[in-house]
C-alpha cells in the first residue's frame, strides 16, 4: 500500500515535468531544458512503475524495452527533416498500438469490470484501432509508399456507414455481455478497418490536417486506456495530448478556409473547376541577371517558402543567397504561411535546418503589415498561400483562405518550373500582376545562379 | 466514486493542456506535436504492468511485450527526434 502511495506520488512529480516541458516550448530559447525536463518525467515515471510491486517478471520488460529503444533511436537519427511528418505518424501508430494491446491484456486477465470498464474499455480499443491503421496509412501517403491522391471508389459512403453501424451494434452487445471474446476481436478488427477507410479518401496536401486529428486520437487512447487500468497519469498526459491535437487541427483548418468535416470527410477533389479563364493573359519573364540587378538595389526582401522548396531541396541554396543580401544592407525576412510544409511548423524546421536565424522567420499576421514597405519578395515552391484570388474572387476555390500579401511589394519575384496550377488546380492571378516577375527553371538552380551573381560582383 | 475522480482529473487536465499549449508559438510546432508524442507514449507505464504481471498465458505475454517495445519506441524515438529538431533552432551568431 505505502509503495503504490509512493509510486503515484512520483506519478505527481512527472505530470508537472511533463507541464513545465510543454511551457517551456513557448520559447526557442528554452525549448530543449523543456524537452530535458519532459524526458526525466517519463524516466520517473517508468521507474515509479517497476518498483510499485505490480512487476513480478522483468525479463519480457527487458526485452520489450531493449527492442523498441533500440529501433526508436535508430529511426530517429536516421530521418531526414522532410521525413519528419511521416515519422511522427508512425510514432502515433505505434503508441496507438502498444495502448490497444494493453486494454487487450487487461480484458484477458482480469474481464471487462463493471459497466463504465467496459465502455472505456470498448471507446479505447476502437480508437486505438482506427488510430493504429489510420496512422499507418498516413505514414505510407507522406512517405510516398502510397498514393498521396485520395482514393475513392464507389459504395464507399456505404461502406463507411455499415463500418460504423456494425461497430456501434456490436458495442451494444459487448457492453450488455461483456464476456463475449468474439465479440471484442471483431470490434477491434472493425475498427482497424475503419481507420483505414477514414484516411484514405484524404489527399496528400490535406496531411497536416490529419496528422494533427491522429495526434488527438493518440491522447484520447491514452486517457481511455487510463480509464481502463485506473492510472491517473495516463489520463493527464492523454487529456494534454488530446488538446494539443484539437489546438493544431483547428489552427491548420483555419490557414486553409476549410472545416474540418470538409477536411476529413469530403474529398477536395470535388470542389475544383474550370476557371472561367477570359483573356489570355500574359506573365513577365525576367533573367537571373536582371532579377540580380533588382535585388542588388532592394533594402529589404521577403522570401516566401514552399513545400516545393524543400522538395527541390534548395534551403542551403537560399540561406546563402540570404546571406548575401544581408552583407549587402538589406534586410531579408522569411514568410512561413501555416501550411507551408507537410505538417504543422514544418517548413520552420525545414529553414532552422539550413541554419537560417529563427528570429527571421515571420508568421503571416507578423509579415503582413510589412509587405507594403518591401521592397522584393522571393516566392519560392508556394502558389495557392500567395493567391490574391482568396481576397477578392468569391467565385475562387480558395477564397477566404488567409494568404501571405506577396502582391503588396513593390517587385515580387516567383520561382517556377511551368505556368502549371497548384495542388488545387487554381489559376494564381499574382503571376500576371503588373509588379510580377517569373524567374523560370529549377528553384534551386535559379537560386545557386542568383548566389553566383553576388560572388561574382563583390570579388 | 472512482469514476467521478478520474474524470475529475479529466477535465482539469484538458484545461491545462490547453492553456499551456495555446502559448507555444507556430515556429515550433513541429517539435510540440512531436513532443506531445513522446509523452504520449506514456502508455508505456501500463505497458509495463501488462508485461510484468504474473503470466496468465502466452497471448498476454506476447501482448504485454509487444505493448512495452511499441511504447518505448514511441518515447525514444519521440524524445530523439525532439532533441535532434530543437537543436536546429538556432539565433544568428552576433559574435562573428
Amino acid at each position: 500500500m505505502n509503495i503504490e502511495f509512493l509510486a503515484n506520488f512520483v506519478y505527481i512529480i512527472s505530470s508537472i515535468l511533463f507541464a513545465f516541458g510543454l511551457k517551456f516550448l513557448g520559447s526557442p530559447v528554452s525549448a530543449r531544458k523543456g524537452n530535458i525536463l519532459s524526458a526525466s518525467g517519463m524516466l520517473l515515471a517508468v521507474l515509479a512503475t517497476l518498483a510499485s510491486g505490480h512487476i513480478i517478471n522483468f525479463q519480457w520488460i527487458l526485452i520489450g524495452i531493449i527492442i523498441g529503444a533500440g529501433l526508436g533511436a535508430l529511426v530517429a537519427f536516421k530521418a531526414a527533416m522532410t521525413q519528419m511528418p511521416e515519422m511522427i505518424a508512425l510514432l502515433h501508430g505505434c503508441g496507438a498500438l502498444a495502448s490497444v494491446f494493453v486494454d487487450w491484456t487487461a480484458y484477458a486477465v482480469h474481464g471487462a469490470g463493471d459497466l463504465t470498464n467496459t465502455i472505456t474499455l470498448y471507446l479505447s480499443i476502437v480508437i486505438g484501432g482506427l488510430t493504429f491503421t489510420g496512422s499507418g496509412i498516413a505514414w505510407g501517403k507522406l512517405s510516398e509508399r502510397l498514393p498521396g491522391k485520395p482514393v475513392l471508389f464507389a459504395g464507399q459512403r456505404l461502406v463507411n456507414t455499415g463500418l460504423i453501424a456494425s461497430i456501434l451494434i456490436l458495442g451494444a452487445l459487448f457492453i450488455l455481455n461483456p464476456s463475449q471474446y468474439n465479440v471484442f476481436l471483431v470490434i477491434l478488427v472493425l475498427s482497424l478497418f475503419f481507420g483505414i477507410f477514414l484516411v484514405i479518401p484524404i489527399g496528400g496536401a490535406d496531411m497536416p490536417v490529419v496528422i494533427s486529428v491522429l495526434n488527438s486520437y493518440s491522447g484520447v487512447v491514452a486517457c481511455t486506456t487510463g480509464f481502463v487500468i485506473h492510472n491517473t497519469l495516463l489520463i493527464v498526459v492523454g487529456s494534454i495530448v488530446g488538446a494539443n491535437g484539437i489546438i493544431l487541427s483547428i489552427i491548420m483548418c483555419k490557414a486553409m478556409n476549410r472545416s474540418i468535416t470538409n477536411v476529413l470527410f469530403g474529398s477536395f477533389g470535388a470542389v475544383v473547376k474550370k476557371q472561367g479563364s477570359g483573356e489570355k493573359k500574359e506573365a513577365k519573364a525576367i533573367s537571373v541577371e536582371d532579377a540580380f540587378l533588382i535585388l542588388e538595389n532592394a533594402k529589404s526582401v521577403v522570401i516566401i517558402p514552399g513545400y516545393g522548396l524543400a522538395v527541390a531541396q534548395a534551403q542551403h541554396a537560399v540561406r546563402e543567397l540570404g546571406e548575401f543580401l544581408e552583407k549587402n544592407g538589406c534586410d531579408v525576412k522569411y514568410a512561413i504561411h501555416p501550411v507551408a510544409g507537410r505538417m504543422p511548423g514544418h517548413m520552420n524546421v525545414l529553414l532552422a535546418e539550413a541554419n537560417i536565424s529563427y528570429d527571421q522567420l515571420m508568421e503571416m499576421d507578423a509579415i503582413n503589415p510589412l509587405m507594403e514597405n518591401t521592397d522584393v519578395t522571393i516566392i519560392i515552391g508556394a502558389n495557392d498561400v500567395v493567391n490574391p484570388a482568396a481576397r477578392h474572387d468569391k467565385s475562387s476555390p480558395i477564397y477566404g483562405m488567409p494568404i501571405i500579401n506577396a502582391d503588396k511589394a513593390k517587385t515580387v519575384f516567383v520561382l517556377k518550373r511551368s505556368m502549371a496550377t497548384g495542388f488545387a488546380g487554381i489559376e494564381n492571378e499574382l503571376f500576371y500582376y503588373e509588379n510580377t516577375r517569373m524567374i523560370f527553371g529549377d528553384a534551386k538552380q535559379t537560386v545557386q545562379a542568383l548566389v553566383a551573381e553576388f560572388k561574382s560582383s563583390h570579388l | 466514486m472512482e469514476l467521478i475522480y478520474l474524470l475529475f482529473i479529466l477535465v482539469l487536465s484538458v484545461f491545462l493542456g490547453f492553456a499551456l499549449i495555446s502559448r507555444v508559438p507556430p515556429l515550433l510546432h513541429t517539435p510540440l506535436m512531436s513532443e506531445a508524442n513522446a509523452i504520449c507514449g506514456i502508455i508505456v507505464v501500463g505497458a509495463l504492468i501488462a508485461a510484468g504481471a504474473e503470466a496468465n498465458s502466452t497471448l498476454t505475454v506476447i501482448l504485454g511485450t509487444s505493448a512495452v517495445a511499441l511504447a518505448t519506441f514511441n518515447v525514444v524515438g519521440g524524445y530523439l527526434v525532439t532533441e535532434r529538431m530543437l537543436k536546429m533552432f538556432k539565433k544568428k551568431d552576433t559574435t562573428k
